[in-house]
């Protein structure tokens, strides 16, 4: 296949995805080994030093986020399955832009992965690279070429991100097959569509936020900087009079409808895969399209539940606090619709099924302590606390993993053209279910107990602080066992995924049994029709849920269409 | 307007008979064309590929999705000239201390923006001299290709001004320059060689685009490429004249 074609770009992309998935794995191990055994020296290396734990934290957070959580199931997938899904006969509308967004990316994640070979090693500001100190070449090691690196990535992934959005949404506004209304739509595509539509207003404002970064570090600006400065203890005097508060306003107004991007195509496979395997419609299919759009929509008007303590005004926080508890609504509407379509059906409990079970499991889990966190006046509290860490790991990285696995056992049929073991399967579920919840729970419990985040060593901390840090030593070593599981886990997901590919190809059309465009019989055939057509909306079953009406399957009575 | 109005062949609607409220129902339009006749049905081919309307569409939907972004990049931009221009503090003795002072704008950008108002005006006669019916028909039986020598002339024309205003900017950034006003000298000057610069970047990509459109006058022989082509770039240029106006507000009277 050309390097232009659609599923040769997913492939690629989800290839990037799996480099930076392992590489931050690996990353997050020795995050939690050091934690847990701060004098232990790395072989070959030595002690860690707490500018090297800062590092560690910084790849990770960027790599799983941005290379992760945004690459596989928005580009990845939705160059894989979103063509065939809307029935477009061509492919995507602009190939050529899709590649040129697909190399942007690799080109964006070699440079940051070269960041820790630079001298001074990679960035220490985290994800969100707040200024000062991300200003300030002098304000640490990593601060210099290690940060200008990252600020080169994060510049080129924004724009390829821009440029795979304009292409995605063209695609599923103009290339619909015919009687693919948008009401036919499935939530998947819904979920691509709404996350492709913040994408280009998020990363178009990060991009200037970058921009702005750039000039206070080289160019002697100081938009980000406040007139008088002490960094490691030297005072320094700016004639710029910036604030770093703009940078939190520009960065979040982009970051938190970064999650929503994160999340949102997971929702909507979710939705449709937990329909396919109970054998019923989809609870409330268009408020769900309209909750989906909701959640888009108050995603870019919460941004500032990230600054509570950051000096906002308090009646801004007020605001953003109701808006934030606003967001819950339409998030409780999809969870109910996904308790309401497995509600008192038999569903096959599949392995994609499992994963949609756990995703719904982890959304709550993770959901429930949003609100919590949402309160201007409990975030006084728990603000840079694990607490923090263990609300969106359980909400977005978990859930959006689960989101990725569910896809990848669910398609991967349509892909390679054989079933993945489903023994396998059960038992990476089930193990990776167990290892998520002994890693993520337990850290509510070390934030509310006062573990910072960003904190490179919690022993040989004086005072009356430290001995509450000390006291969480125990659940430390825990969840480090249960992280080293949780990897651990992901064997049986390579042992299936080697043993499966390495048998013969068995083309079964269609093995689950599922209604939406993808798994009709030519989709996947480059040689196949190249005109399909949809006729009804997807998840028809019969109330017995044995039959089912496939959206590529013409209506013979006119009572059957609903 | 299409001659023959054709019905979709799938009823998009899941109910069957909704909609028929006794009033009659919807006409059965939805802009497709019925084509020249025997084997040449454009409704017969896949969704995406029926005739130019459709490639003109999806050029003008991904360009607007990708103006979007643009747009918020300058509202970012913006957003950040506000916050800055408001900011102060409070020195050691207690005095406020305002670090702004507004740069003067430079007389030439009232200039330039006439220019660049008379650019769009020039780009827009060589977009609807890609749309004339009778040249169309004159390419269509072989009278040479009258459309794509009037829009030549008229993208050219473009080009020479657009250039022309990328000129003024220089001579613009130049004056601040012999007045000591740099990038670095004030917050108002970040911001004036910022969003100057940042639009003649984005200008720059506009003229390489008329470049483009030029040559694919000269090279493409399909007539819909050309239109996209010709037509893409205009509505780009239009967007960019647009946006500096309001920038050009911005700076001459929001400093």
């Amino acid at each position: 296949m050309k390097l232009t074609h659609h599923r040769s770009i997913g492939i690629a992309y989800l290839s990037v995805s799996a480099t930076a998935l392992v590489t931050g794995v690996l990353l997050s191990l020795l995050m939690r080994l050091h934690l847990a055994w701060p004098d232990w020296p790395l072989p070959l290396h030595g002690p860690v030093l707490p500018e090297e734990y800062l590092g560690l934290v910084t790849l990770h957070g960027t790599l799983m986020l941005f290379f992760v959580l945004t690459v596989a199931p928005l580009w990845g997938f939705g160059n894989l399955i979103l063509p065939a899904q809307i029935g477009s006969p061509t492919g995507m509308t602009f190939p050529r832009l899709n590649a040129a967004a697909f190399w942007t990316t690799a080109a964006a994640l070699i440079l940051l992965l070269a960041s820790p070979f630079v001298p001074g090693g990679s960035a220490i500001s985290g994800w969100t690279a707040y200024p000062p100190l991300s200003a300030l070449a002098s304000s640490g090691p990593g601060q210099s070429a290690g940060m200008d690196l990252w600020l080169g990535s994060i510049a080129l992934f924004a724009v390829a991100s821009c440029m795979g959005a304009v292409n995605m949404l063209t695609t599923i506004v103009c290339l619909r097959c015919d009687g693919m209304a948008w009401h036919r739509l499935p939530l998947t595509v819904w979920g691509w569509f709404t996350a492709a539509l913040l994408s280009v207003p998020a990363f178009a404002v990060l991009l200037a936020a970058l921009v702005l970064l750039f000039c206070d570090r080289h160019l002697h600006t100081g938009f980000f900087l406040p007139a008088t400065l002490a960094v490691n203890g030297i005072v320094t005097h700016n004639a710029a009079d910036g604030s770093p508060l703009l940078w939190l306003h520009l960065f979040w107004f982009f970051g938190h409808p970064e999650v929503y991007i994160a999340i949102l195509p997971g929702m909507g496979l979710t939705s449709m895969v937990l329909a396919n395997f109970a054998r019923r419609r989809v609870f409330a299919y268009r408020v769900l399209i309209a909750a989906t759009l909701l959640i888009g929509f108050l995603g870019i008007l919460v941004w500032g539940h990230h600054m509570f303590v950051a000096g906002l005004n308090p009646f801004a926080g007020s605001v953003f606090a109701i808006s934030t508890l606003a967001i819950a609504l339409p998030s409780s509407a999809e969870v109910l619709s996904w308790i309401a379509t497995v509600w008192g059906s038999r569903p096959r409990l599949t392995t994609p099924m499992l994963f949609a079970l756990g995703f719904v499991s982890l959304f709550i889990a993770g959901g429930l302590t949003g609100p919590i966190l949402a309160q201007p006046i409990l975030d006084q509290y728990l603000h840079n606390t694990f607490f923090v860490v263990a609300h969106f790991h359980l909400i977005m990285a978990m859930a959006g993993v689960f989101g990725l696995f569910m896809a990848l056992y669910y398609w991967f049929p349509l892909l390679r053209g054989r079933m993945l073991n489903e023994t396998l399967g059960r038992i990476h579920f089930f193990a990776t279910l167990l290892g998520a919840y002994a890693t993520f729970l337990p850290m509510h419990i070390t934030g509310l107990a006062g573990e910072p985040r960003h904190y490179a060593q919690l022993t040989g901390i004086p005072g009356p602080g430290g001995a509450l840090l000390a006291a969480t030593m125990p659940l430390q070593r825990h969840i480090t066992y249960a992280a080293l599981f949780l990897a651990a886990a992901q064997l049986p997901f390579v042992v299936n995924l080697w043993i499966t590919l390495r048998r013969p190809a068995i083309s079964a059309s269609n093995p689950w049994e599922a209604t939406t465009m993808e798994w009709a019989p030519d989709a996947f055939n480059p040689a196949g029709t190249d005109d399909p057509q949809t006729f009804v909306a997807p998840c028809q079953y019969s109330l017995d849920g044995r039959h089912f009406h496939p959206q590529w399957q013409p209506v013979t009575q006119p009572d059957q269409a609903e | 307007m299409p001659a023959i109005f054709t019905p979709p062949k799938i009823d998009p609607r899941d109910k069957l008979g909704e909609g028929d409220n006794g009033s009659g129902r919807r006409p059965p339009t939805d802009k497709r064309t019925g084509g020249g006749g025997e084997g040449d049905n454009w409704n017969d081919r896949p969704a995406g590929s029926r005739g130019p309307r459709e490639r003109i569409a999806q050029s003008r939907i991904g360009l607007g999705f990708g103006l979007g972004g643009i747009f918020m990049f300058f509202v970012a931009m913006v957003s950040a000239f506000f916050a800055t221009k408001g900011n102060g503090h409070f020195d050691a003795h207690g005095e406020w201390v305002y670090a702004w002072m507004p740069t003067a704008v430079p007389r030439i950008l009232g200039l330039n923006t006439l220019i660049l108002l008379l650019s769009s005006a020039t780009a827009e006669m060589a977009r609807r001299s890609m749309f004339r019916e009778q040249d169309i028909m004159d390419e269509w039986i072989g009278l040479g290709r009258p459309t794509s020598r009037r829009a030549a002339i008229w993208l050219s024309a473009t080009l020479l001004l657009g250039l022309g205003f990328l000129a003024g900017q220089w001579v613009a950034w130049h004056e601040l320059a012999a007045q000591n006003i740099f990038f670095r000298s004030n917050p108002s000057s970040h911001f004036f060689y910022l969003i100057t610069v940042a639009h003649a970047v984005h200008l720059f990509v506009g003229l390489s685009a008329l470049v483009g459109a030029l040559v694919g006058l000269r090279a493409s022989r399909q007539f819909a490429t050309r239109q996209v082509l010709v037509d893409t770039t205009v509505w780009y240029w239009h967007a960019m004249g647009a946006l500096w106006i309001l920038l050009f507000i911005l700076l001459e009277f929001c400093q």
